[in-house]
């Protein structure tokens, strides 16, 4: 779908946009959520009304309009940086809203049909939709059976069945019925729908401050806090300075100079960009169609350590396949094949089609001819616990039958003849091989084995070398036996696993990971799934499932696929890690302003005359006068914000290597990184200041 | 060559005996059974029965906090009223007045907070009985009330799912009787051997060789010596400090006085790695606190040797310890400052500008080298926290500190620990240098006076309680305004060091994977420096800028203060 393409940061229509919410963005009430750039907007307001004195009384310092100037800027900027974090997800909410826009429930009452606006649904109020209809709310499927498009909420084309009972009984706002008639209760006042949700999500309306974003903003305006006293009671002791050296105050030392310091020491980058990295992170899940009900879950994902997975779909593809025939004792292998093809001719199940395939692929078996015949196919019964098929043939009959080993057991000593040992032993090596094994017969004679495998998706065992990486453990969920289980957790490189498990056991098992201190995530989309994704910290539903499920995880993958667990991980460390590397930088910065600030200010005091003063000597970037330092910093500060939105917006790059590793270097990066740049970026400003002539 | 010698064989007796100690004092502290248990158990648990302490039952951080400071303002008012009353108490031979209600307030706050900032000189102003019910008390107290501090923080990081945190009464009292006491009384013996003065006599009037008459000051000085020195309190028995022959005569009384300044903030953090079951985690913090110490000495010692247009190569001898040389002088001055002692035995006024800052900046960083006992690491642990919390997003997950998530109340009551302390230093100093009441006290100008008032708020702000010199700090100015810097300095960490022993101990324990980084490394250690320094830098560089910075760069000029 269109909203799905990449969209960059030169899209034209994105930064205008974000341009004029960057104005909008200055008002009191936005800016008093976020106190650094609160406080850089309080100081540049200051600034300009000491400028409008000045002007008042006809004196018009350039200086200090343009201090006054980049100070502005500096606050657009970082209200520029959360537009354009906003902006990217507006677009999807856009569609998404065109979706939603003046549908029409067909609501029945006493079996009676009423059309009535979607907005007037309340719960319980069942509805019926036939082909073409939009679903008018979130329900759940009471009656009926239908193919549904919900390409506006997933993004994918392809439609699916929702039916009523079982796991697949869910139906969401805005999507729409293409073959069929189903009756719907309703199970979402209008304006809550999980369609509502999403977008007040997207837009960023719905968002909250996240606790870990609460504890940095509390330790950045502390900062900011202590940094406004160092450079408040700088002016008593340079008061002070002044009269002990005899030299007069210092020439720098103005209102608009120290709220030029002040900015440029709070901690304005982080403070600018911590939104835009929040909504960012959410934008980013998004784009791989993952819906997060709370920022705080995106955190969460980024803590888990354990992760609990179904085996079916997520480890293994869903089905089990075909992969060897082992023939009995004398038995051409050939024959075998052609036996168990013939057998699976009528079994349209992806095993039985799995079977044929093979005898194809090895022996170029083709028995399509066989269906002409009057052979009889003879479907599975649980009873027996076999099929088969009878093929008459010149003389007799040809009966074949495959089943499991127990079943086939009894049959050929029902019918006198002979079971194998080494077939029996053919049996037990595909068990634990972690495979089902199916006995073939035809005739009295056992012709041997076919070898079910549960096939391991490709490249699932580097995803988990990766999380272990991580720090996260995996844990498989399987109804298998523990042999089978054990088999398959070795072949995908699980770290652990739970066999013959059923709905129940996941809940315990991530009550148990809890009370060990560990952060659990989970995957599910059955209701019998509901109270194991309610009870772990991560819980994606998948989109397929049920309402109930939807309801209780954190988080719903619109794409219903399973590995999308890992992305979610990444995504969620790399949020934290941008915010930490992003605050590492910032601070790391200060100490290149001071530097350049300080002995702007102070470079006259105590000087003997005609020299310059000792603290001079600081000015060790040979910054051209003091004008040009302090602009040359002022401008860096702000320019910085700007050039660090792509960081923020795309996220510093995670890969899955150890914590010390990343640290190590994240704060290469960034820590040594943010104290070097600064000397650079503003010694390179200081020259072109000096070039333009702005000072 | 010689200073090089005397200093690494200070700190290599030094290393020998703290990790000795640490693990006794874990044992202490754990209510395990120790060396002395034989003869303390008994004294111990009499001092409960008649206290009615119930010694089984544990304290929530409420009960904690509030027993803790009901315990310090009594403290505190024992203290203010022996000095106001002192004219009509026993043991005054000299019949010392009453003292005045600014400077008594000033003193009792001081030792209630383990500060000992002295704006008084003892030997002319306080009584024996004074100096003794009063003042030492006192130095056993305030340093045993660090240590429980220290214990109740610690105990939030060792329990899981629970509000309890220990009982503040048990943890005085084993301070009290398994550590300060009977350290004080091998000290004080020693100390006496040496010749520190221990005696009940008035002062000695003699006559001089040159047929002076001369008054020598005496009293039970040795026995508030050794806890002076011992629980990082530092105010001396005499106004010159141990810079007085009676209080420190020998060059080994001087080794034993400067062993016993950084004895126990070392050893606690040895303590502090056996109580969290990982000797490693306390060695971490442990190199990062040597570290900052052994470049801080380096830079003193380099600021005291580096020639300079005005003395050349000539030692800078002028108010150094003369019978010790100047590498006693500044090992002294170190420790001192590092381990929020404030004893002397040199006058830090007379220091060189960079030295002089040194010394300042140990106190501005919130005396968390080592620093005041128990304090100091509880300071530190604070650090720990705001470095963790970085670094922990950093590597992309909601930051722990020894499985405990660091979360909103953790970062709130760490900042208000690192910074509002920072922030009384230096409003109250530009309050003094703007004012004429803050002005007058000034023993010198320029550059060198914007110091001394740093420092004096930086003394008393960090607790330590040494004085640069050269400042009048006995007005009524400087008495109040040091007495409530050393009240926030001492209570803005001491309450949330509390209230994150209490919130840590009600969350989980997450069990480390390889997705957490570790806080025992190398790389934690610079990073845990890295922080102290920049947030030390960024509050600071202003100010001293001002004062010893600009004031190194007009000696290397040629000109001084």
């Amino acid at each position: 779908m269109s909203t799905r393409k990449n969209i960059t940061f030169l899209d034209r229509t994105l930064i205008q946009r974000a341009v004029v919410d960057s104005f909008k963005k200055m008002h009191p009430r936005t800016q008093v959520k976020n106190p650094v750039i609160m406080m850089v907007s309080t100081g540049a307001a200051f600034t300009t009304c000491i400028i409008l004195v000045d002007a008042f009384h006809g004196r018009f310092p350039a200086f200090n309009i343009q201090i006054a100037l980049w100070l502005w800027f500096t606050v657009l900027f970082a209200n520029f940086a959360e537009a354009i974090a906003e902006g990217r997800g507006r677009a999807r909410a856009d569609s998404l809203k065109s979706a939603k826009s003046g549908s029409v429930a067909r609501m029945i009452t006493d079996s009676r049909e009423l059309k009535i606006p979607a907005s007037e649904l309340k719960r319980n109020d069942i509805v019926v939709c036939e082909a073409g209809d939009l679903i008018p709310g979130d329900g759940e499927v009471i009656e009926g059976i239908a193919s549904v498009d919900e390409s506006a909420i997933t993004g994918e084309s392809a439609p699916v069945i929702r039916e009523s009972g079982g796991d697949r009984s869910a139906v969401t706002a805005g999507t729409r019925v293409l073959s069929d008639r189903i009756l719907v209760r309703i199970v979402s006042e209008s304006g809550k729908t999980f369609l509502d949700r999403m977008i007040a999500l997207i837009e960023g309306a719905a968002r909250q401050k996240t606790p870990n974003e609460i504890a940095l903003t509390i330790l950045l305006s502390s900062l900011s806090f202590i940094l406004l006293i160092a450079v408040m009671t700088l002016y008593p002791f340079s008061l002070y300075s002044a009269n002990a050296s005899g030299s007069g105050m210092p020439e720098y030392l103005t209102i608009p100079i120290l709220i030029a310091l002040l900015v440029c020491l709070i901690p304005t980058t982080i403070g600018g960009l911590l939104s835009a990295i929040g909504i960012s992170g959410m934008d980013r899940l998004i784009r791989h169609n993952v819906i997060a009900m709370s920022g705080k879950a995106i955190e969460a994902a980024g803590d888990i350590d354990v992760l609990l997975l179904d085996k079916t779909g997520t480890i293994t593809i869903g089905n089990r396949m075909a992969s060897d025939f082992i023939p009995a004792h004398g038995v051409d292998v050939s024959r075998l094949a052609s036996a168990a093809q013939l057998s699976s001719l009528a079994d349209e199940t992806p095993e039985g089609r799995s079977i044929v395939v093979l005898a194809k692929d090895l022996f170029n078996l083709r028995a399509g001819d066989v269906r002409n015949t009057n052979a009889r196919f003879i479907p599975f019964s649980a009873q027996t616990g076999m099929s088969g098929v009878d093929i008459p043939v010149p003389g007799g009959m040809r009966r074949i039958r495959k089943g499991a080993a127990e079943a086939m057991g009894n049959y050929i000593a029902g019918i006198g003849g002979a079971y194998p040992p080494e077939v029996s032993q053919a049996v037990e090596t595909v068990s634990r091989s972690g495979g089902t094994p199916l006995v073939v017969s035809e005739g009295k004679d056992i012709v041997g084995v076919i070898h079910l495998k549960d096939v391991v998706k490709g490249g699932i065992r580097e995803r988990f070398e990766d999380l272990r990486k991580m720090g996260i453990r995996t844990v498989m969920i399987t109804g298998d036996n523990k042999l089978t289980a054990a088999a398959i957790a070795a072949e995908a490189g699980v770290d652990d696993f739970i066999a013959e498990a059923t709905p129940e056991t996941k809940l315990v098992r991530i009550r148990d990971e809890q009370a060990e201190g560990h952060l659990a995530a989970m995957i599910g989309d059955g209701t019998n799934d509901a109270p194991a994704l309610a009870q772990a910290d991560v819980g994606v539903a998948m989109n397929s499932g049920t309402q109930t499920a939807r309801e209780a995880g954190n988080m719903i993958d619109l794409d219903s696929n399973p590995t999308k667990l890992i992305e979610i991980v990444e995504i969620g460390k790399q949020l934290l890690m941008t915010r930490g590397s992003l605050t590492t930088f910032s601070i790391a910065n200060d100490i290149a302003k001071y530097f350049a600030i300080l002995p702007a200010l102070f470079g006259g005091l105590y000087a003997q005359a005609g020299t310059a003063g000792p603290i001079a000597a600081m000015n060790i970037m040979r910054l051209a006068s003091p004008e040009s330092a302090i602009l040359s910093a002022v401008i860096f500060n702000a320019l910085i914000i700007v050039a660090l939105i792509p960081l923020a917006v795309r996220g510093v790059a995670y890969r899955p290597v150890g914590a010390n590793a990343i640290l190590a270097r994240n704060l290469l990066m960034y820590g040594l990184g943010g104290l070097v740049a600064p000397f650079i970026g503003i010694k390179i400003i200081d020259w072109m200041v000096v070039l333009l002539r702005l000072v | 060559m010689k200073e090089i010698v005397e200093i690494v064989f200070f700190f290599t007796v030094l290393i020998i005996l703290v990790p000795i100690f640490g693990w006794y004092m874990a044992k202490v502290f754990a209510g395990e059974k120790n060396l002395l248990s034989p003869v303390m158990l008994p004294a111990e648990r009499l001092a409960y029965r008649i206290a009615g302490i119930r010694h089984n039952e544990e304290m929530n951080w409420k009960e904690y906090l509030t027993a803790l400071l009901v315990f310090n303002a009594a403290g505190f008012i024992v203290v203010f009223v022996l000095q106001l009353y002192q004219k009509s108490l026993p043991l005054n031979p000299e019949r010392l007045g009453n003292i005045a209600p600014a400077l008594a307030f000033n003193t009792a706050v001081s030792f209630m907070t383990n500060t000992n900032w002295q704006a008084y000189s003892g030997e002319s102003t306080l009584s024996y009985f004074t100096q003794m019910i009063g003042l030492t008390v006192q130095n056993f107290l305030s340093a045993a009330t660090g240590i429980a501090a220290f214990l109740a923080m610690t105990r939030g990081l060792t329990r899981k799912e629970t509000s309890l945190i220990g009982n503040f009464w048990i943890d005085v009292s084993r301070s009290v009787l398994y550590v300060l006491l009977p350290l004080s009384i091998v000290l004080s013996i020693a100390l006496a051997g040496q010749g520190v003065v221990q005696t009940f006599a008035p002062y000695a009037h003699v006559t001089t060789l040159e047929g002076d008459h001369q008054v020598i000051p005496l009293g039970p000085a040795a026995s508030q010596v050794a806890i002076k020195q011992l629980g990082t309190n530092g105010g001396g028995y005499f106004g010159a400090n141990s810079a007085h022959p009676l209080e420190n005569p020998t060059a080994v009384s001087n080794f034993l006085e400067m062993l016993a300044i950084l004895l126990i903030p070392i050893a606690l953090v040895f303590t502090y790695g056996r109580l969290v079951g990982s000797r490693r985690q306390g060695f971490a913090i442990f190199a990062a606190m040597m570290l900052l110490l052994l470049a801080g000495l380096s830079v003193m010692l380099l600021g005291e040797h580096m020639a300079n247009p005005i003395f050349a190569d000539t030692p800078l001898l002028e108010g150094k310890e003369l019978r010790f040389g100047i590498g006693n002088s500044i090992l002294w001055g170190q420790a001192t400052t590092c381990a929020s002692n404030g004893s002397v035995n040199a006058m830090h006024d007379s220091f060189t500008p960079l030295a002089g800052m040194i010394a300042m900046l140990n106190m501005m960083l919130g005396e968390v080298v080592f620093g005041g006992v128990g304090a100091g690491l509880y300071g530190m642990l604070m650090f720990v926290f705001v470095a963790v919390f970085i670094a922990g997003l950093m590597v992309g997950r909601t930051p722990e500190y020894l499985g405990k998530k660091i979360e909103k109340r953790e970062v709130q009551a760490s900042v208000v620990g690192i910074l509002v302390p920072g922030a009384v230093i230096l409003l109250f100093s530009a309050i003094a240098s703007a004012t004429g009441a803050g002005l007058s006290s000034l023993g010198n100008r320029g550059p060198h006076g914007l110091s001394e008032i740093l420092y004096a708020f930086s003394s008393a702000a960090g607790n330590n309680g040494s004085a640069f010199a050269g400042l009048n700090a006995n007005t009524d100015f400087y008495n109040i305004m040091t007495g409530i810097a050393m009240l926030v300095g001492r209570f803005a960490v001491i309450v949330p060091a509390v209230i994150i022993g209490g919130t840590m101990a009600k969350k989980k324990i997450i069990p480390g994977s390889e997705g957490t980084f570790r806080t025992d490394s190398l790389m934690f250690v610079f990073l845990l420096i890295g922080v102290i320094v920049v947030v030390g830098a960024l509050t600071f560089f202003p100010a001293l800028t001002l004062g010893p910075i600009v004031d190194h760069l007009l000696l290397m000029k040629g000109k001084f203060f």
